[in-house]
């Protein structure tokens, strides 16, 4: 089992006939993933690896009845296609435009929330269902199918976390990379809700990183959750983040640091990696 | 994006927001009509200017001058002051506090207001802080400015001025891609007027291509950080000797976190972000090199990153620089022999980022 992608998922990639598009295309095919369609407006009719191009997100869905969707479209044009792919109807939609103002992110969550679409990003990695399907530009030579749950906010350093525990002889369930910014479709505790209730995922590992209260958040969620979770928090000796005014003091109450996620963490029973790699000693000692 | 107080006034002025009347100076000469008595204040982007100096109080012309000579080409934090903004006095009875940022767990703006403000804000108890998100989609409906005003238990006549600030507050936040609007004090006068006694304005940086007229204005970075910020680049200058080159900003931050677990600290980092473009990642080298780092910390984790080509812009760009400092590569990715290859004989190369960190702090030592 995985969550939220599997091999049955039906993808559209929107932007597929950019630089990033047709090289993620193919490498999401390479995994074995079904995409089914392109989007780029005013190139419908063409293909790309065989994959075929439409020129809006509800021909695709009309035509291959795809029901997720993966988007490289520009931050400018991130919105617009966002939504088409919400009113298009696909159920999973993730993200991995960087640099997207967070205005729009905040008219994009809502208004997919009540239309019944998940969103994962923006600003992310995507998802990799270890072996069966992969909607994400994560490098495909690090997975390998097991049983452990991956969340992360981060890029690269989700791939290297995934790399240890791989070479650790572990393997993953599913790898969900949440994204980095302030405004993203599916928060760290709601990931944590996702690989809690999947029956293949026996333990879950999370990469934070500084910035933020969802860390302390998750760390509360992850009381409540009876398979072993650990983490690993990125930004012990980074510089001091620029202080948002007094409003960032009175939202944050002191928390948000490195030491306090850290100590959350802790106290919730989760154990924390002093560095990267030293989540797949963790997991080897339990 | 950060805005010098008296652009900060400007735009909320813009919005219709009361702000107190001023004149910006680079000269004390400049000076000719300011409201009298004033402040005359440095304009800097970093805090703690009072403490510093850069706050003078006047009241006539002649000491509005001499107090702008005296601040003028003065030095606060790492900047030289070359402005100054002479602000009109307020009579205040009363400071309250308003602000405007992100929920990011309830995904929508956060107004927070208090019947307290100015310095001791931070010390007011949770519970007497009014805080309310707003529902994006729909906006800033009259009920929660109606809430606003019941819990900070306003008089009717100032009621309606922080109602009507806050609707304008709205209005900016959401028409600048703003992060933040504060202001502190919100000031009720003596006379019962509500004026934005500090108006504080932060605004998207990724929404800068919305709002080209503030592209030239100067941000809080160091000449190489500007330098690095106009190559789009990102870079971060700090206290250490080692400096960082990485991939991601996780992957930076985690290299950093080792460095110092292994007994070294970063001097500067840049996150290279997903290129290897040999000619950007050779850009992005120089700059790090300006910094004059003792040893260069090079940790690519690619998958999908070319490192043979990254190896090669680090290659010429050391070439072309002339200059001689070590570098330890640790690079994951495609074609990561051929990069080997590429920097044998400049470097020292390694598998993990661990030992990538020991061997850059053994290096720096001289003990290798």
């Amino acid at each position: 089992m995985a969550v939220l992608l599997d091999e049955k998922s039906k993808l559209i990639v929107q932007g597929i006939t950019g630089h990033q598009g047709q090289f993620h295309t193919r490498a999401m095919l390479d995994y074995g993933t079904k995409v089914v369609a392109g989007v780029t407006p005013g190139k419908g009719g063409e293909q790309v690896h065989g994959v075929p191009v439409f020129d809006s997100c509800f021909e695709a869905v009309d035509a291959t009845g795809a029901n997720a969707s993966i988007l490289f479209v520009p931050a400018p044009f991130a919105k617009d296609a966002a939504i088409e792919a919400i009113e298009a109807g696909v159920r999973l939609l993730v993200m991995i435009t960087e640099r997207i103002p967070f205005h729009d992110c905040l008219d994009i969550m809502p208004y997919a929330r009540a239309k019944g679409c998940r969103v994962i990003g923006p600003n992310c990695p995507g998802i990799t269902s270890a072996g069966r399907a992969k909607a994400g530009i994560m490098p495909n030579h690090i997975f390998r199918p097991g049983d452990i749950g991956v969340i992360s906010r981060s890029g690269t350093l989700t791939y290297e976390i995934v790399n240890a525990i791989t070479n650790a002889g572990f393997g993953e369930t599913t790898c969900i990379g949440i994204g980095g910014d302030p405004i993203i479709g599916t928060s760290m505790p709601e990931a944590l809700d996702l690989l809690a209730k999947d029956k293949a995922t026996k333990r879950i590992v999370v990469v934070g990183e500084i910035g933020g209260t969802t860390e302390e958040e998750t760390a509360k969620r992850a009381k409540r959750i009876m398979k072993p979770i650990y983490a690993y928090v990125a930004g012990r000796t980074a510089p001091p983040g620029r202080r948002m005014g007094h409003a960032g003091a009175i939202i944050s109450k002191g928390m948000g640091t490195a030491e306090s996620k850290i100590k959350a963490f802790e106290a919730a029973g989760v154990p924390v990696a002093a560095y990267p790699t030293e989540i797949a000693t963790l997991l080897r000692a339990n | 994006m950060k805005f010098y107080e008296y652009k900060a006034h400007e735009i909320f002025r813009k919005y219709g927001i009361p702000v107190p009347r001023g004149v910006l100076a680079s000269r004390p000469e400049d000076i000719v009509d300011p409201p009298l008595p004033c402040a005359v204040k440095a304009q800097v982007l970093i805090g703690g200017r009072g403490k510093a100096g850069g706050i003078k109080f006047a009241k006539t012309l002649g000491e509005a001058r001499e107090a702008a000579r005296q601040i003028l080409g003065m030095t606060i934090g790492p900047y030289t002051v070359r402005q100054v903004y002479a602000q009109e006095m307020l009579d205040i009875a009363r400071e309250l506090y308003f602000s405007i940022t992100i929920d990011r767990s309830a995904r929508a703006p956060l107004l927070i207001a208090s019947a307290t403000g100015g310095m001791e804000i931070e010390s007011v108890p949770e519970t007497s802080i009014f805080k309310t998100p707003v529902p994006p989609l729909v906006g800033l409906q009259p009920y929660v400015l109606r809430a606003l005003v019941k819990a900070l238990a306003l008089p009717k006549e100032t009621a309606s001025q922080v109602s009507d600030i806050a609707r304008k507050a709205f209005a900016l936040f959401e028409g600048e891609d703003a992060e933040l609007v504060e202001i502190n004090p919100l000031a009720v006068l003596k006379d019962g007027r509500v004026v934005a006694g500090d108006a504080k304005l932060i605004v998207d940086d990724n929404a800068e291509y919305r709002h080209p007229e503030y592209a030239d204005f100067p941000q809080d970075r160091t000449p190489l950080e500007e330098e690095a910020h106009d190559k789009g680049i990102t870079f971060i200058q700090l206290d250490g000797d080692i400096g960082v080159i990485a991939n991601g900003a996780g992957l930076t931050m985690a290299t950093l976190d080792v460095l110092n677990l292994k007994g070294g600290r970063g001097g500067a980092f840049l996150d290279l972000g997903g290129t290897d473009d040999p000619e950007k990642v050779k850009e992005a080298f120089e700059i790090l090199l300006k910094a004059q780092p003792s040893v260069i910390l090079l940790n690519i984790f690619g998958g999908i990153t070319k490192a043979d080509t990254v190896a090669l812009g680090v290659r010429r760009a050391l070439e072309e620089m002339h200059v001689n400092v070590p570098v330890v590569a640790r690079i994951k990715g495609v074609n990561e022999d051929r990069a080997r290859e590429i920097l044998k004989g400049i470097g020292y190369s390694a598998d993990t980022m661990e030992q990538a960190a020991e061997l850059a702090v053994k290096v720096r030592a001289g003990g290798k």
